[in-house]
């Protein structure tokens, strides 16, 4: 039992978190902005590298370069959105969506460019479980990358219910016209809409990293179980969205369990490919996700 | 360059520029009659490609960590069973996609071509996993320097012709008429009494059975099939970025701006060629930033493309009585 926890939830929770983390952000942004975005896994992977970029300059460990990366990664996204995605506000969303994996190539490619493609750890060395968990394998970036995850999402659970912005976040994330007509301003609402998804790309990307290792491809490998998270939850739920990744990332580490023989039960190649079953599954079976979203 | 080089270069340029106009026909039937949003054009690619190969290479010279091997089946059967394969590779992710938006269609085109290309990664008895297929062979390479190079080259471009005269009239028939009312007003057509489920699911499945014909031709034509081939870069958003530029909904205007695209590409290998290697790596790079900022610029600037596209005369036009 304790194995069991220690190599399949445990792993399992840590990755949940970071696709919680991601999710969210696809949600909102599909919710209120109408589109999907396909350039957030190299959001993820900008904001990675930004961090990458202060531990190397300054030698922070990179946790504490983390405020430097989501301000840098919130102004990229900013920028972005007036130069990539504004002139289509008024097209259909789907030219929005086109423009989008145009900007993932883009990011992706100036990351390459300037970081190169080697996998990079943040710190050199070993990572033991800690004592005091015993008999549970408990590393500390385990332990970051859960805190980190559960303090974004209380301040996300605050900022969502107490301030004034997340109040018309939600309202235009339920109905627009109505929201526009009550005199909430639109590109207000989708300049937060950003930085909120921006934050929590930023983070999911450096948490991926404190947890494996910086890629290029990183952000782009995590797309398609984000989405999946998203379409899980019920995209425009933002706490299913955080539902949604807890359960995935844990199905999708429990599917190398040696259920039948000591074979594992699907081949850990084809982890991605349990979050793309799931996703057909919810688009046959249930596409407003667990929590009623919305379906396009 | 001599005079001799240069004529394989741009031989090679028009045959691998002919490829993808195949592609990029077969997206236009997608996305520029019925506004359908493929992305996995690399995941059909792959289908085509692997099973082309599979089928037709000799089995012992396929063995590169492969168990399977070849079938050593002539090379037609292996061009027509190929878009088939894709063809129902597709018709199962429309049957599931189709009747949600447009959005939807996105995630699940882009999951299957990755998925895919995880087949390709791990079945490596089937596929030779990260070594891939070697020795496939291709059309005419048994005839003399520069014949063969001739021959193929002439092949692709009828293959192409064929296509384009396929689309052509597709885009002139009723059929087409009814792609083009679904993609401008879903709405209008359903109350038109046109089952408009029926109607995306036949254009997204012949479609991608071009996209699996372009797969089967690169194969052959570079004679190694590695998983890369079916990196969404070169596989995807290139197809997408000839398809923008030449102008969707024109089929000229597909094969135009795969043939200029594709010699943009490989015109910059010239210049990067003669540059020192750790330069020629960085251009790549800026070369996949290039492609995605033509995306969003073109789309931003002049959508409509080179050739924007033109709705054919009605039969009232033609002949006013």
């Amino acid at each position: 039992m304790i194995e069991f926890i220690n190599n399949y939830v445990i792993p399992g929770l840590v990755l949940g978190s970071i696709y919680a983390l991601g999710a969210i952000g696809v949600s909102m942004i599909y919710s209120i902005l109408r589109f999907a975005h396909f350039a957030h896994g190299d959001l993820m992977t900008l904001g990675a590298y930004i961090a990458f970029a202060v531990v190397v300059a300054f030698g922070w460990p990179p946790v504490a370069a983390m405020p430097l990366a989501l301000v840098g990664t919130v102004a990229a996204s900013l920028a972005i959105d007036r130069y990539a995605y504004k002139p289509f506000r008024k097209s259909r969303p789907i030219v929005v969506v086109i423009a989008s994996f145009g900007v993932a190539l883009m990011i992706r490619a100036a990351i390459m460019l300037i970081w190169g493609v080697q996998p990079e750890p943040y710190v050199e060395g070993i990572n033991p479980p800690l004592e005091s968990f015993e008999p549970f394998r408990i590393q500390e970036k385990h332990i970051v990358i859960v805190v980190v995850t559960v303090v974004l999402v209380t301040a996300l659970h605050l900022l969502l219910t107490r301030t004034k912005i997340g109040k018309a976040m939600r309202a235009m994330s339920d109905d627009a016209d109505l929201a526009r007509v009550t005199g909430i301003g639109t590109e207000r609402v989708i300049a937060w809409t950003w930085v909120v998804g921006a934050v929590l790309a930023a983070a999911a990307g450096i948490l991926t990293g404190i947890d494996t290792l910086l890629k290029p491809y990183m952000g782009w490998d995590l797309l398609l179980p984000i989405f999946a998270a998203a379409i899980l939850g019920g995209l425009g739920r933002p706490y299913g969205a955080i539902l949604g990744g807890l359960v995935l990332g844990v199905i999708q580490e429990l599917s190398s369990y040696p259920l039948l023989s000591d074979e594992p039960f699907i081949s850990p190649g084809y982890k991605i490919g349990i979050a793309f079953a799931i996703l057909v599954v919810m688009l046959i079976w249930r596409p407003q996700g667990l929590l009623r979203g919305r379906v396009l | 360059m001599e005079i001799g080089g240069l004529l394989l270069y741009l031989m090679a340029l028009v045959t691998m520029g002919g490829i993808y106009a195949v592609m990029a026909l077969g997206l236009n039937l997608n996305w520029g009659m019925t506004g359908l949003f493929n992305v996995g054009i690399a995941g059909f690619f792959a289908v085509g490609a692997y099973t082309s190969a599979l089928l037709t290479t000799p089995p012992m010279l396929a063995r590169s960590g492969a168990d399977v091997g070849g079938l050593g089946l002539p090379i037609p059967l292996g061009w027509i069973v190929a878009p088939l394969l894709a063809a129902a590779v597709a018709w199962v992710v429309g049957r599931i996609c189709l009747r949600l938006r447009s959005d939807y269609l996105a995630i699940a085109t882009i999951g299957i071509a990755e998925i895919l290309r995880l087949v390709a990664l791990n079945e490596q008895k089937l596929t030779g996993g990260p070594f891939g297929i070697k020795s496939i062979p291709r059309p005419f390479e048994t005839m003399d320097r520069p014949w063969g190079e001739i021959a193929l080259m002439a092949l692709v471009a009828l293959l192409v012709f064929a296509t384009y005269l396929f689309m052509e009239r597709a885009r002139n028939s009723p059929w087409g008429r009814v792609m083009r009312a679904i993609r401008d007003n879903e709405t209008a057509a359903g109350a038109m009494g046109k089952d408009v489920e029926a109607f995306r699911l036949q254009a997204f499945v012949i479609g991608s059975a071009f996209m699996g014909l372009g797969g089967a031709l690169t194969a052959h034509y570079l004679k190694v099939l590695t998983p890369e081939a079916s990196e969404p870069l070169y596989a995807t958003f290139l197809v997408w970025v000839m398809l923008i530029v030449g102008g969707s909904g024109n089929n000229k205007g597909a094969v135009l701006g795969a043939v200029l695209i594709w010699l943009l590409w490989t015109a910059s290998e010239l210049v990067t060629g003669a540059l020192p290697t750790e330069w020629g790596v960085r251009i790549a790079y800026v070369k996949m930033f290039l492609v995605g900022l033509l995306l969003v610029v073109v789309l931003q600037v002049f959508p409509q493309g080179l050739l924007p596209e033109r709705p054919p005369k009605l039969a009232g036009e033609a002949a006013p009585r």
